[in-house]
């Protein structure tokens, strides 16, 4: 919802810290999702996750999360899908170009990393979207990265 | 400015060290030269007679040509039709891409038949929405931003690799540039976030239509603190300026074109002249004379949509090439140019194959 997820971007700082305190919390679970097996667990979590994350921040699922880096403001929200920051067609009241009753989603992020402890990730280049990800959970490939389980090339360059 | 290697039109010219690509545009800006560039309007036509009568107008004034890809999100001859065209005679062009109708796929093959076509310029853009153009039907694609193509052009010209890491037997030697809007929020982003453009690959700026000279001054001065105009890896920055043609059109323009801002004072201005499309030029050139004395910037790009021939007026009456004669087809005495071949004005096909290794 448009209005949770302004302010979500209002408390990034917040949202920063709680996702802190979260990942090493899946890490920690890694045994468990192995006990499960990756590919069982995938079903279930990724119920969980387009939940939670469906709420706050109206995340549609690519599957290669990249929040911590845009301020907590969903990139793919944005009609262009922008990974790396605004269009030249942002109108002058910080509004988009194709939606004009939406915020731009990069204002958005610019002013939410501005919040956070690690806002200056905004300035990394991102890699383009692997579609093969979308639909996939997030949480689930972050842990196989952090733990350095075996996964298959569509994870290779994909940001976290 | 004539290069002692100047080639018969149609041959490329040498890679000098330091640059990346054979093209007129990088040696003029990295000469130190004040380049123009200007933009065609592709024709809604299969006739190439009429790409070059489009180019013919600019012929003296201008550096490069940009070939628009479907610009305002509207059907028109493609950039890379455009740019072969005008290659063919030894035109320098700027070969747009959006990212908006097509994907990595295309892009890419889109990217090496352009180069191969003698496209040695190349600019990044994210493109329009679809809602801006004739066919809001369409299917926006945006598989790539323009950050992403400038990383997987570099790649290609760099690393002779495709973004999937297969290999290019000849790479694409294209001078990469991008957009950048310094006049829309957020603001305080912008010159970061031409930064991360310049971490991607971009090496020239043009910039969307600029009618706000203070934005402007207080954005090259950042980019400047920034670093991002010094050294090998600098940028160079043309703002983008054109005449308008009335104070209607400049309320039309600022309404209805995504992110182009025209301050109140300037639609004043040609609300309160006798004949405002002469006033609009006049305010073209007094913009352009004043983005001359902004400290680091490396020429203008002129997009006079449907006034092509101001160009020409806007370019004599500030005096900003002095001197300078940019190449246009018939500029030289063939007897006079570089390759082999000398008496042959333009080379033949089986002389350009012959060429190639």
């Amino acid at each position: 919802m448009y209005k949770i997820r302004r302010w979500v971007v209002r408390h990034s700082r917040a949202f920063e810290i709680t996702y802190r305190l979260f990942e090493p919390l899946l890490v920690k679970l890694h045994p468990l999702w192995r006990r499960i097996g990756y590919e069982r667990a995938e079903a279930p979590v990724r119920i969980v996750e387009k939940g939670v994350k469906g709420l706050l921040f109206d995340c549609q699922m690519c599957g290669q999360c990249t929040l911590s880096a845009t301020g907590m403001s969903c990139p793919m929200n944005c009609p262009k899908n922008l990974r790396n920051g605004p269009c030249g067609g942002v109108r002058a009241n910080g509004h988009c170009e194709i939606k004009p009753e939406m915020r731009c989603v990069w204002v958005e992020a610019w002013e939410g990393s501005r919040r956070m402890k690690h806002g200056d990730r905004i300035r990394v280049v991102q890699q383009p979207v692997d579609f093969r990800l979308k639909g996939s959970s997030s949480w689930l490939r972050v842990v196989r990265q952090l733990t350095n389980q075996p996964r298959d090339s569509a994870d290779a360059g994909a940001v976290k | 400015m004539k290069f002692d290697d100047e080639p018969v039109p149609g041959y490329a010219l040498p890679i000098l060290p330091g640059h990346v690509s054979p093209g007129r545009l990088e040696r003029v800006l990295r000469a130190g030269k004040f380049a123009i560039t200007s933009e065609i309007d592709p024709p809604d036509s299969a006739d190439p007679a009429e790409v070059l009568k489009r180019a013919a107008i600019f012929d003296g004034y201008v550096d490069a040509i940009n070939a628009t890809d479907g610009s305002g999100a509207h059907c028109h001859m493609s950039s890379v039709g455009v740019c072969s065209l005008l290659t063919r005679v030894g035109y320098a062009t700027v070969l747009q891409i959006s990212c908006r109708d097509r994907n990595r796929i295309a892009i890419q093959g889109e990217i090496l038949g352009a180069a191969a076509m003698g496209a040695a310029n190349l600019l990044c853009l994210t493109g329009d929405g679809v809602q801006a153009g004739d066919h809001p039907q369409a299917k926006p694609v945006f598989d790539l931003d323009s950050m992403s193509l400038l990383e997987i052009a570099r790649g290609m010209r760099d690393e002779c690799r495709f973004q999937s890491g297969r290999k290019i037997d000849m790479p694409p030697r294209l001078f990469l540039g991008a957009a950048e809007n310094p006049f829309v929020p957020p603001l305080e982003w912008r010159p970061h976030r031409l930064a991360k453009k310049i971490a991607a690959g971009a090496q020239f700026i043009q910039t969307q239509y600029c009618f706000d000279i203070p934005r402007l001054r207080d954005f090259m001065l950042k980019v400047g603190d920034l670093g991002l105009l010094e050294g090998p890896d600098r940028v160079f920055i043309l703002p983008g300026i054109g005449p308008l043609a009335s104070a209607r059109s400049a309320r039309w323009i600022r309404d209805n074109v995504p992110g182009v801002r025209i301050p109140d004072a300037m639609i004043a201005r040609l609300e309160g002249a006798k004949n405002q499309k002469e006033e609009g030029k006049r305010l073209c050139m007094d913009l352009l004379h004043q983005i001359r004395e902004i400290p680091g910037v490396s020429g203008a790009h002129i997009m006079a949509y449907r006034q092509e021939h101001s160009v020409a007026e806007i370019i004599e009456g500030t005096g900003v090439l002095e001197g300078r004669v940019p190449w246009y087809p018939g500029r030289d005495n063939p007897a006079e140019l570089n390759p082999e071949s000398p008496d042959a004005p333009y080379p033949t096909t089986t002389s350009l194959i012959e060429e190639v290794p």
